[in-house]
């Protein structure tokens, strides 16, 4: 399909997919197996001015959007997700410097998650705050110039390997939501300690730690807006990278129809490819159309978000929670067609599918999501009355 | 220091296609990419450079105008300069005629610290034009070198693969040396790099603007000239031979004797 990329962004698109390609996906499975860290291809991204597409030039970046980062996320995606969660993290941490950080705080942060030199993350939830953001009870006390963070944060990706922290905590618990604040916390802090490497289904290669403060004491100017603000930090944040989340699916699903296919024309029962059999190729068929129909998606709603929409809760969430559930759907499919090969672990697929069950999981559930689109159809309903 | 890179432009060869009738490469529809080990020859350059923390890689390529996408690609890369030697009187050279051409190019460059080139092109595979170029140049070469030990103001250290191992060569500079795939792994391209690749400018030098003879160039200047090219022709046929072992040994040694 055609979709109008700028010759600046099909550069991006060809070099994530060249990485993607000859570096990432040879050594897929053994990441996934070790469950590493991939650094040296966080090095490859970095030299590739990768990290910076979507951060503007002031900063480092490249001047791109959401476009940008959901084109490198997708392409990565297809080869490996654990190794583009690595990389979207980032992002994800970094976003609300961009979006509510001061201008010394972006001057001071930014450059380095552009230049890839430092890994971002984002500390949101909790052991008893998952999708209820509001019950969040990590706390952060103003004593004289510093605040004192107290409090676990679960899940954390990037978690460890990060030097910049982006964290909720609540500076006044008797507002519920609107007591939570947001704070920037580097990686060396005195009271910040990480907990260990969690062994997840899939996305291996990724880093998932608890972030843990014990009276972490951070300077007052790492406060991100004002007080109060942390509950819209976090949302405003989250609506400009469930995209990403989209591109991960829609490449995981990709990546899985490649292997399908391929596999569908060679593999020979009966005499012939299972290809021209129409149960196999009605369900390369569905596979294809759904990746298509979700990638069209996930890339109107990035480039929404890029012109300057507003309020764009609704289609973010709509972007991921249609790409995640097609990615499910699409690497089970896959699974099936390259039958029990499918099932083993020598073929790419069932790493595939455990990877495409996270993307209905992080960054809200796909029933949190659905909260989103219906509250957000009744609101704009009434608005209309 | 400055170095200079020479680099091919060849066919992609894993889609590489022969016409069956002429027997000669069909280049029509097929992807040009640098030529393989000319890539390890950026890297080092590229290396060396970063190692010394000052120079200028210069990328010279001799072919026509779209070898330019190449020269542009190392320049993506990290390359500093790039200039292509592209004139109708090139054309056709064979490796003598291609290193007298190349070893003007570099002359007019100026002065230079190095010469990397990769062993050999993965089209024409002679590996001649390296030392025949250093030859033109009246510099120290080493071939097949798999590292760069140590680089000082005057001299340079390599490792040379031989058959049965290596050897140690040290060279006064300027000198010229060709790389193995040994030597490291190429770097990708950065987006800032091909963004800067895009807008460069890379001036076309012709014979006009080369201290050249326009007769020791191209085809003209060619001893090697191709006469035809073809597939040699498989006329095995296998016979087997019955018998006792005894039997058949007698049978084959007079077949053998015919022969001999």
């Amino acid at each position: 399909m055609e979709y109008f990329l700028t010759e600046e962004q099909q550069m991006i698109k060809e070099l994530a997919a060249r990485i993607a390609d000859e570096r990432i996906k040879p050594v897929a499975a053994e990441l996934d197996e070790k469950g590493e860290f991939p650094w040296n291809l966080m090095k490859v991204l970095a030299e590739s001015d990768l990290f910076g597409v979507w951060l503007p030039e002031e900063y480092g970046g490249l001047g791109g959007g959401v476009l940008e980062q959901v084109l490198v996320v997708e392409e990565l995606s297809r080869a490996c997700s654990g190794v583009a969660v690595s990389y979207a993290a980032s992002g994800l941490g970094s976003y609300p410097i961009l979006l509510f950080g001061s201008e010394e705080q972006k001057q001071k942060y930014l450059p380095d998650v552009a230049s890839g030199a430092k890994l971002a993350a984002f500390g949101l939830t909790e052991a008893n705050a998952g999708s209820d953001a509001g019950a969040i009870e990590t706390t952060a006390v103003l004593d004289g110039d510093h605040y004192v963070l107290n409090g676990t944060k679960q899940w954390i990706t990037n978690g460890g390997e990060a030097e910049i922290y982006t964290v909720i905590a609540m500076t006044d618990k008797s507002k519920g939501s609107r007591g939570a604040s947001a704070f920037i916390v580097e990686k060396g802090t005195p009271g910040f300690s990480f907990g260990k490497k969690e062994d997840k289904m899939g996305i291996r290669a990724s880093a998932t730690r608890e972030l843990i403060f014990e009276d972490c004491r951070i300077p007052k100017e790492n406060l991100l807006g004002r007080e109060g603000m942390g509950f819209i930090v976090a949302m405003r944040t989250l609506d400009m990278t469930r995209p990403g989340i989209g591109a991960q699916a829609v490449g995981i699903a990709q990546g899985a129809l490649d292997v399908a296919l391929a596999y569908a024309r060679e593999r020979k029962q009966f005499g012939q490819p299972i290809a021209s059999f129409q149960a196999v190729g009605h369900m390369l068929a569905d596979m294809a159309t759904e990746i298509e129909a979700a990638r069209a998606l996930v890339y109107a709603v990035a480039r929404t978000i890029d012109s300057g929409a507003k309020d764009f809760s609704k289609e973010s969430a709509m972007a991921k929670v249609f790409a995640s559930d097609v990615a499910m759907r699409v690497t089970t499919d896959a699974v099936q067609i390259l039958g029990g090969y499918g099932y083993m672990k020598e073929y790419p697929v069932e790493k595939m599918m455990r990877d495409a069950k996270i993307t209905q999981i992080y960054e809200g559930t796909n029933q949190i999501q659905r909260n989103v689109i219906s509250l957000e159809l009744i609101k704009q309903a009434a608005r209309k009355r | 220091m400055q170095i200079i890179v020479c680099l091919k432009q060849v066919p992609d060869t894993t889609e590489v296609r022969i016409n069956p009738e002429t027997n000669t490469l069909m280049r029509e529809g097929v992807a040009s990419v640098i030529n393989p080990f000319d890539m390890y020859a950026i890297e080092e350059a590229l290396r060396i450079k970063e190692s010394l923390g000052e120079g200028e890689v210069t990328v010279l390529s001799m072919g026509p105008p779209q070898a330019e996408a190449s020269l542009r690609e190392a320049l993506s890369m990290g390359a500093d300069k790039a200039v292509l030697l592209s004139d109708r009187a090139f054309a056709g050279a064979d490796s003598l005629a291609t290193a007298y051409t190349l070893a003007a190019g570099v002359a007019k460059l100026g002065e230079f610290g190095l010469v990397i080139c990769g062993k050999q092109a993965i089209d024409g595979d002679t590996a001649q034009v390296g030392p025949s170029l250093a030859e033109q140049l009246d510099v120290p070469h080493a071939t097949y070198v798999r590292k760069v030990q140590s680089l000082e103001d005057n001299k340079i250290v390599v490792e040379r693969m031989t058959e049965d191992g290596y050897e140690v060569i040290e060279l006064a500079l300027p000198a010229l040396i060709t790389v193995l795939k040994d030597i490291n792994q190429p770097r990708l391209p950065s987006l800032k790099g091909k963004m800067r690749a895009k807008k460069a400018e890379i001036p076309v030098w012709g014979k006009e603007d080369l201290d050249v003879d326009e007769k020791l160039c191209g085809l003209a200047g060619s001893p090697t000239q191709v006469v035809k090219i073809f597939t040699p022709e498989r006329t095995r046929e296998c016979r087997l031979i019955e018998g006792s072992a005894e039997e058949q040994a007698k049978v084959l040694a007079s077949e053998l004797k015919k022969i001999i």
